[in-house]
């Protein structure tokens, strides 16, 4: 197992390079110019002297093995001296953006807790719904419950966040009187510090929203795999015999079919993780949750190359790992893999 | 005993003057004085988020107006763009001696007592070093035409700064007014010049300035809070203790946050069909309120062929354009456009009849044009006596074998589109084959000198954007239709007469202008600029577009300006209790 990690990470570098390549390469040649959002106001020959500034008169391959050199070797160290102290980065230009000409991994971290806190309680909440959802739609199948869940599902896949988000600030921001225990803020306060019941409180309440959109397209996802795994294995001899032996429904169902229907509905949630740190472009958006899906397309929009080239390596790297996690989790969880 | 009424006059006059002291802070408290800080947070929403602080590293509008609140111009426009002191003590004219006879050099007097807000004053010397800042050869400031011409900053005193130019500016009000032009505290950004600018990130985000508010924590693309600079020279202001600037989401977020659900107090500039505003200010949390500077819409008219055929080098290079020609072809393309329909269309109260290239300020606009009714039998006929005529019968006019095809580019946005299926159809009207196309704004107005697509290369026969000036002197927005501003491959596509318009007349009286002092004569110049580029088919004005904001009911103090800073008086903002 272990060699086989190793393995496997070795082959993920020159892999992770051909996707910094093709990225670059891709934005490279699309259309779009970092100077377009500066007003027609500043002339033409002003605009040239800025984007010589930033560098972007160079050839692309020096541009290239700058962003990668930067990217691979200085903000680490800049790590290193953070978490030991230490002073060695002093004096070396590290990635800045171009659109904040502020250190473009500052501005990942200042945004990365946002998206974990909203994106990732979404996952959470919607994994923890989805499971009892499928487990009873699987064993009560064509019941009314299972079409209820059939249909909301269908809804969940089908309805864009940036309809249901707009949907739940029209109901629950505009609609809804101020003072009602139900009104809910349709722009995330990133300036709020909780450390209070009452800041909790709205944190908690700020979140509501977005939660509650990314949620019911996680739901709508794990729930159809929770069935249709459990339907899998409902059918299978071993439960047939395992209900001959006498043992009883609740044992049946939750410890045999349960444990062995997990197994593909893990490796699911296992990859849809590095989505989480992706952040979710549209409902971020919507809410104004300054995280790093938000962060992503205000980078495109104004053609902030060095942000948008991190930020989807760095999206690049994580599917790539957690492609090895399910792996690996697959061979923990089922004795009939083995990788070695 | 000679006297024995005096001291009991004093006593009186003491007596009133206690009385008025005593009463004066009550008659504030019915208006909205008191000291400072007094009315807790305002919180304000631009849906473009500000990025840096730095308005020198940037030039985008949300960034410099962000900046506003923090660092100030020695004089800048009030709402009404008229030119104001801020931090200097009159604004230096011939008149006052400010201004020398020659026109090469401007003397600015610093106000006595303005500190910074860490407690420092303000001196000449940090003024002089904001030109450095910006004119630094390998700066990249983006406000670099606000510097040109000027060959050096003097400080001969504390308070004195003499800025002198390379010839006679009749305008000399370019360095250090409006905020595009504002005063950097040199002791903090002494290790930012030139290429060190964007390494100085605690700088950029953090700037000290003499504002009425502080920055306390930025946060890139997101959020600032600002607290009350106590160190500010106006006693009892600002009325607000903290800021918060929130940036991001959409024009439409923004304006339901401010009018509908009441979440902030102040929205910028929010670029909404007027039913949607209407229907918004229904909600009764909020009102838009709208102001008009020289943002003009307008169609170009390009004057050099765009031929595809034609090789890179030629391609709207070569003159003359094949149709565009005769001037009554141009004429007859605006007397067939409805201006009134497109600006309730797309504009509404944000929107006027724009028949001038200057539709602002009133000073320097031309009453020479009425183009606000719409005439499509007297375009038809202006085409016929042209010799534009439809002899093969398949709905297009054409002359000397050349058919009027013609291609329609603007950048992709919801109502321009509109304008574009309404003017297409106006003009096929009249005679016109049309072909729409719209391109992303980030390739239009990008720039890219390999891409196509830009508006400056022009590879269409019209096309349709918005441009505006800063301040309120037209010069340098005049001198966009010089003959040599036409972008050309030998340019590498720079330049700013997109339409290529050529004229010697007009060249010559721009020369005029730049020679020119007295205001009044300057005015007429500009005036006549305006008629020669809009009677020479440069362009069709379209719609002089205002700019539209929104601020809660319970906002006192907003005076909208588009003439500077929206948030220049942001000192004078105050609560106002029910």
């Amino acid at each position: 197992m272990i060699t086989y990690t190793i393995r496997r990470l070795l082959l993920a570098i020159p892999t992770l390079l051909v996707i910094s390549l093709v990225i670059f390469l891709l934005l490279e040649l699309s259309p779009g110019d970092p100077m377009s959002q500066v007003p027609l106001t500043v002339p033409d020959s002003v605009k040239a002297l800025m984007r010589e500034q930033l560098g972007l008169n160079g050839p692309w391959y020096e541009r290239y093995f700058k962003w990668l050199y930067q990217f691979a070797v200085v903000e680490p160290m800049v790590f290193f001296d953070w978490a030991f102290g230490t002073n060695i980065t002093d004096g070396w230009f590290r990635m800045v953006s171009w659109k904040s000409r502020g250190p473009v991994f500052d501005e990942i971290l200042q945004r990365l807790p946002q998206t974990l806190w909203v994106v990732g309680m979404a996952y959470v909440v919607g994994v923890l719904i989805a499971l009892p959802i499928g487990i009873i739609s699987a064993y009560r199948q064509y019941s009314v419950f299972d079409q209820t869940g059939t249909f909301v599902s269908m809804i969940g896949f089908s309805v864009p966040p940036f309809f249901s988000g707009v949907l739940m600030i029209i109901f629950f921001t505009v609609q809804m009187p101020r003072e009602s225990f139900f009104w809910f803020p349709s722009f995330y306060d990133t300036t709020l510090v909780v450390d209070s019941w009452a800041s909790f409180q709205a944190q908690i309440r700020q979140m509501v929203l977005p939660v509650m959109v990314l949620a019911l397209q996680t739901t709508a996802q794990i729930s159809r795999y929770m069935r249709s795994a459990m339907l899998d294995n409902l059918n299978q001899d071993y439960v047939r015999t395992a209900r001959a032996k006498g043992l009883s429904e609740w044992a049946v169902v939750m410890v045999h079919v349960l444990r062995n229907s997990l197994i593909p509905v893990v490796t699911v949630i296992a990859l849809g993780l590095p989505a989480i740190f992706g952040g979710a472009i549209i409902t971020e958006r919507v809410f104004k949750v300054n995280g790093i899906g938000d962060q992503l397309i205000g980078a495109i929009q104004a053609n902030d190359i060095p942000t948008v080239m991190s930020l989807t390596f760095i999206f690049a790297i994580l599917i790539v790992v957690f492609n090895l996690v399910a792996d690996i989790l697959y061979g923990l969880l089922d004795p009939r893999i083995r990788y070695d | 005993m000679f006297n024995k009424e005096n001291p009991m006059k004093l006593v009186n006059a003491l007596l009133g003057a206690t009385a008025a002291c005593a009463l004066a802070p009550m008659a504030f408290a019915e208006g909205h004085e008191g000291e400072r800080g007094r009315d807790g947070n305002v919180s304000i929403i631009y849906w473009q988020a500000p990025s840096i602080l730095t308005p020198f590293l940037s030039g985008g509008t949300k960034d410099t107006e962000a900046a506003s609140l923090t660092l100030e111009p020695l004089a800048r426009y009030d709402e009404a763009g008229t030119l104001t002191p801020w931090l200097v003590e009159e604004i230096p004219t011939v008149e006052n001696g400010g201004v020398t006879e020659d026109l090469t050099q401007i003397t600015w007097k610093i106000a006595p007592g303005i500190l910074w807000s860490d407690g420092t004053p303000l001196t000449s010397a940090d003024v002089k070093f904001t030109a450095e800042y910006c004119m630094h050869p390998d700066g990249g400031c983006a406000q670099l035409t606000k510097f040109s011409g000027v060959t050096s900053v003097e400080t001969p005193d504390e308070k004195t700064v003499v800025v002198t130019f390379d010839k006679p500016t009749p305008f000399p009000y370019g360095p250090f007014v409006g905020a595009e032009s504002p005063i950097l505290q040199a002791a903090q950004f002494a290790n930012c010049l030139g290429a060190d600018a964007p390494t100085c990130t605690e700088q950029n985000f953090n700037p000290i300035g003499t504002g009425p508010f502080k920055v306390v924590e930025f946060k890139p693309n997101d959020v600032i809070t600002y607290e009350a600079n106590e160190n500010f020279r106006h006693e009892g202001k600002p009325a607000f203790a903290s800021i918060t600037f929130k940036g991001g989401g959409d024009a439409t977020s923004a304006g339901r946050a401010v009018m509908e659900t009441g979440e902030f107090d102040y929205g910028w500039n929010l670029q909404l069909a007027p039913d949607v505003i209407a229907t918004m200010e229904a909600a009764g949390k909020g009102k838009a309120v709208a102001g008009f500077g020289p943002l003009l819409e307008r169609i170009m008219v390009n004057q050099t062929n765009a031929d595809p055929a034609l090789g890179p080098d030629e391609r709207s290079v070569i003159r003359p354009h094949p149709i565009f020609k005769d001037i009554e072809v141009i004429e007859a393309m605006s007397m067939a456009i409805d201006r009134p329909l497109l600006v309730e269309v797309g504009y509404g109260q944000a929107g006027k009849v724009g028949c001038n290239w200057i539709p602002a300020p009133p000073a320097v606009v031309s009453t020479t044009f009425d183009c606000s009714t719409p005439d499509i039998e007297g375009a038809k006929a202006k085409l016929e006596a042209a010799g534009w005529v439809d002899s093969n019968g398949d709905g297009v006019r054409e002359k000397d074998g050349v058919e009027m095809r013609i291609l329609y580019q603007s950048s992709t946005n919801a109502v321009r589109q509109d304008f574009q299926a309404l003017i297409k159809d106006w003009w096929e009207q009249i005679g016109f084959a049309v072909d729409l196309r719209n391109v992303d704004s980030s390739v239009f107005f990008g720039g890219d000198p390999s891409s196509p697509d830009t508006f400056q290369k022009f590879y269409a026969d019209v096309e349709m954007y918005a441009n505006t000036f800063n301040g309120t002197d037209p010069q340098s927005y005049l001198g966009n239709m010089l003959c040599d501003k036409a972008p050309s491959p030998a340019s590498q596509w720079q330049g700013e007469n997109m339409s290529r318009f050529c004229s010697e007349e007009y060249d010559a009286l721009y020369a005029k202008l730049t020679e020119t002092a007295d205001a009044a004569e300057r005015a007429e110049i500009s005036k006549k600029l305006n008629d020669l580029a809009v009677a020479g088919g440069a362009m069709i004005p379209l719609v002089h577009r205002g700019r539209l904001s929104a601020h809660a009911h319970s906002l006192g103090g907003v005076k909208l300006n588009v003439w500077d800073s929206e948030l220049w008086n942001v000192a004078d903002w105050y609560r106002i209790k029910n």
